[in-house]
């Protein structure tokens, strides 16, 4: 279904295949299953409700967009679609296994995650940080091989930081570092990628460069969650959108189907208004 | 082994000369001191059956201390660097935690009872285990185990501590004062058994080596780490108690000697990067070599008079330090 709805209105420069050191080396467990399926999923934070009951499966080829306003619980979702946090109610499977019947080093080479902050503490070059990507693929006394390396340096190329190899990364910029945390997450080589806000501190280029290259996992038999701020990219992106509104609800559907004037303004509490431009939806703040 | 990528020298080089460096400072201790030793005294009293007054005083004294004062540097550079992972804070050193109080009230109170030096010792370790228990148990309370807590919880430990051992050294004698600031400062002429504290630091490497990947994954912080399938609890746990048994028993060997924990890293570090399967095993090293050359001068400089080794560890350590500082290229 997405590669139609690609071409059809996607710029020139859109990559339209991953260099093959960045296919996915794993095989997926159980392809009658989806990559990911919530049920029944209930979160909480500070004894706030955040989302209840919730139901939601994702499959191979799709992407999807998390929506809504700060606090609201995008960031707790998504940890809790990694398995990193326990749910307050219901159930998380990767590949139709919940998480803790999985390794964490397997499940490690199935999903992985874009943290919204990973402040380097210490000094560390480019390609030691993209390396780090490789971690659940080496063994307990393996040291990153040859092949590794090339892994990383294509991570880097796909993120437009060839040539960064051995900067220091307390030296790049905001956008750079977040480009390098994409490296790193590309050079895991996951199936299915979580990423929170992967769009902070990119400049409009390298947004769409990363988009572009999301939808390209994506369609290549791997899966995309995120969450993003960015309303129009959202809807130009994603096949799906799941919209927190900030008081304990949640929907999922098509971008036509949540993304609603009345949605949106009730969400975001900020009335919006909903245009299609050249058959593209554009969300206009009132 | 990997090209270092920008760093100051390949880990090759710099193991070789680690461990020349560790044969230089390990020779000079045993040949160094008031009574003058030969080369073929040192030969003998360690290869041979040599029975001369040098081999005598080499193989009895100077060998045991020598070699204690190189496994409690060891440990405590280890102990540091493996802190450093933990708090994700490259300025933390082994004594952050209280450690170091824990044990010098302990080891302060055993001087103020006038007990012998084996209780004084034992006392250090139940302090410095006192302290590490009640630091874990207090930071653990609420199952919400952050670092910034667990610092928190270690600072305030170590002040509290701090203050019990002003108090100790207000009241004790003026007799007991001096042993007191020895111990306080770090003194390694009591160490004699060198066999526990190397068995220790053996180990504790035989037991974090085969995880210095996880370290290195674990020091990007902990929401990356769990993502790359590291068990991030499991892994802070164990790093923790670690770190404080390596403090603990150098501490008890040697005393609070300052500064290895924290500037053996940090140089390590500067010049061969911060690969933890490279940084501890040539910190342990480097730790080994600074207490031992340290230890050294401490008995050597105004002899016949000692001083504590932890004042020479500084005055060492912080040149170097500095001018290592003053020439790396800027890194942010």
């Amino acid at each position: 279904m997405s590669g139609t709805h690609l071409a059809a209105h996607l710029p020139t420069h859109l990559p339209t295949h991953l260099p093959p050191e960045l296919a996915y080396s794993s095989p997926w467990p159980d392809w009658a299953q989806p990559l990911l399926s919530a049920r029944q999923l209930v979160l909480k934070r500070g004894g706030r409700g955040l989302c209840a009951n919730f139901d939601f499966e994702i499959h191979a080829g799709e992407c999807v967009a998390i929506l809504g306003p700060n606090g609201a619980g995008k960031t707790t979702l998504l940890h809790a679609l990694a398995g990193l946090r326990a749910a307050d109610g219901g159930a998380v499977s990767l590949g139709g296994k919940p998480y803790a019947q999985w390794a964490l080093a397997e499940a490690a080479r199935l999903r992985g995650l874009l943290p919204q902050h990973a402040p380097a503490h210490f000094a560390a070059t480019v390609l030691e940080t993209v390396l780090i990507g490789r971690h659940p693929h080496l063994g307990r006394w393996g040291w990153e091989s040859e092949r590794d390396e090339r892994i990383a340096r294509a991570a880097l190329a796909c993120v437009g930081l060839a040539g960064f190899e051995v900067r220091e990364v307390s030296a790049l910029s905001g956008g750079e570092n977040q480009r390098v945390a994409l490296a790193t997450l590309l050079a895991q080589t996951p199936r299915l990628f979580l990423l929170d806000e992967p769009l902070n501190h990119l400049d409009l280029h390298h947004q769409i460069v990363v988009l572009d290259l999301l939808r390209v996992l994506a369609d290549g038999g791997g899966a995309v969650v995120m969450a993003v701020h960015d309303l129009d990219l959202a809807a130009r992106y994603a096949d799906r959108v799941i919209l927190f509104d900030g008081a304990g609800g949640v929907v999922a559907g098509t971008h036509a189907e949540v993304m609603s004037d009345a949605r949106l303004s009730h969400a975001f509490a900020h009335p919006l208004r909903r245009v299609e431009i050249e058959g593209q939806a554009v969300f206009l703040p009132g | 082994m990997r090209p270092t990528h920008g760093r100051a020298i390949r880990p090759l080089t710099g193991f070789i000369v680690l461990l020349l460096a560790v044969a230089g400072a390990l020779g000079w201790a045993l040949a160094a001191g008031s009574m003058t030793v030969t080369v073929a005294d040192v030969f003998s009293a360690l290869f041979g059956a040599g029975d001369s007054m040098g081999a005598q005083v080499v193989r009895e004294l100077r060998f045991s201390r020598a070699l204690s004062a190189f496994a409690c540097g060891g440990l405590l550079g280890l102990a540091g660097a493996l802190m450093q992972v933990l708090l994700r804070n490259p300025l933390a050193d082994p004594y952050i935690l209280g450690i170091s109080g824990g044990a010098a009230l302990g080891a302060l109170g055993g001087i103020l009872a006038g007990l012998t030096a084996l209780w004084v010792d034992a006392g250090a370790l139940g302090g410095a285990l006192a302290a590490t228990l009640l630091v874990f148990g207090l930071a653990h309370g609420d199952g919400s185990w952050t670092q910034t807590r667990l610092l928190l919880t270690g600072v305030i430990v170590a002040a509290g501590c701090g203050a019990g051992v002003t108090l100790m050294l207000a009241l004790a004698p003026a007799g007991q004062v001096h042993s007191m600031l020895f111990w306080l400062m770090g003194d390694a002429s009591a160490a004699n058994r060198p066999w526990t504290v190397l068995a220790v630091l053996g180990a504790a490497l035989a037991l974090v080596l085969p995880f210095g990947r996880d370290l290195n994954v674990l020091a990007r912080g902990g929401l990356s780490a769990a993502a790359l399938g590291v068990n991030v609890g499991r892994m802070r746990r164990a790093l923790y108690g670690l770190a404080s048994l390596c403090t603990a028993a150098a501490v008890t060997t040697v005393g609070a000697v300052g500064f290895v924990g924290l500037v053996v890293p940090h140089l390590v570090r500067l010049v061969l990067g911060n690969d933890q399967r490279i940084l501890l095993p040539a910190t342990v090293l480097g730790g080994g070599i600074l207490l031992t050359v340290a230890d050294t001068l401490a008995r050597t400089v105004v002899a016949p008079r000692q001083l504590p080794v932890g004042v020479l560890t500084a005055l060492i350590g912080v040149p170097v330090f500095l001018f290592l500082l003053a020439r790396q290229p800027e890194r942010g």
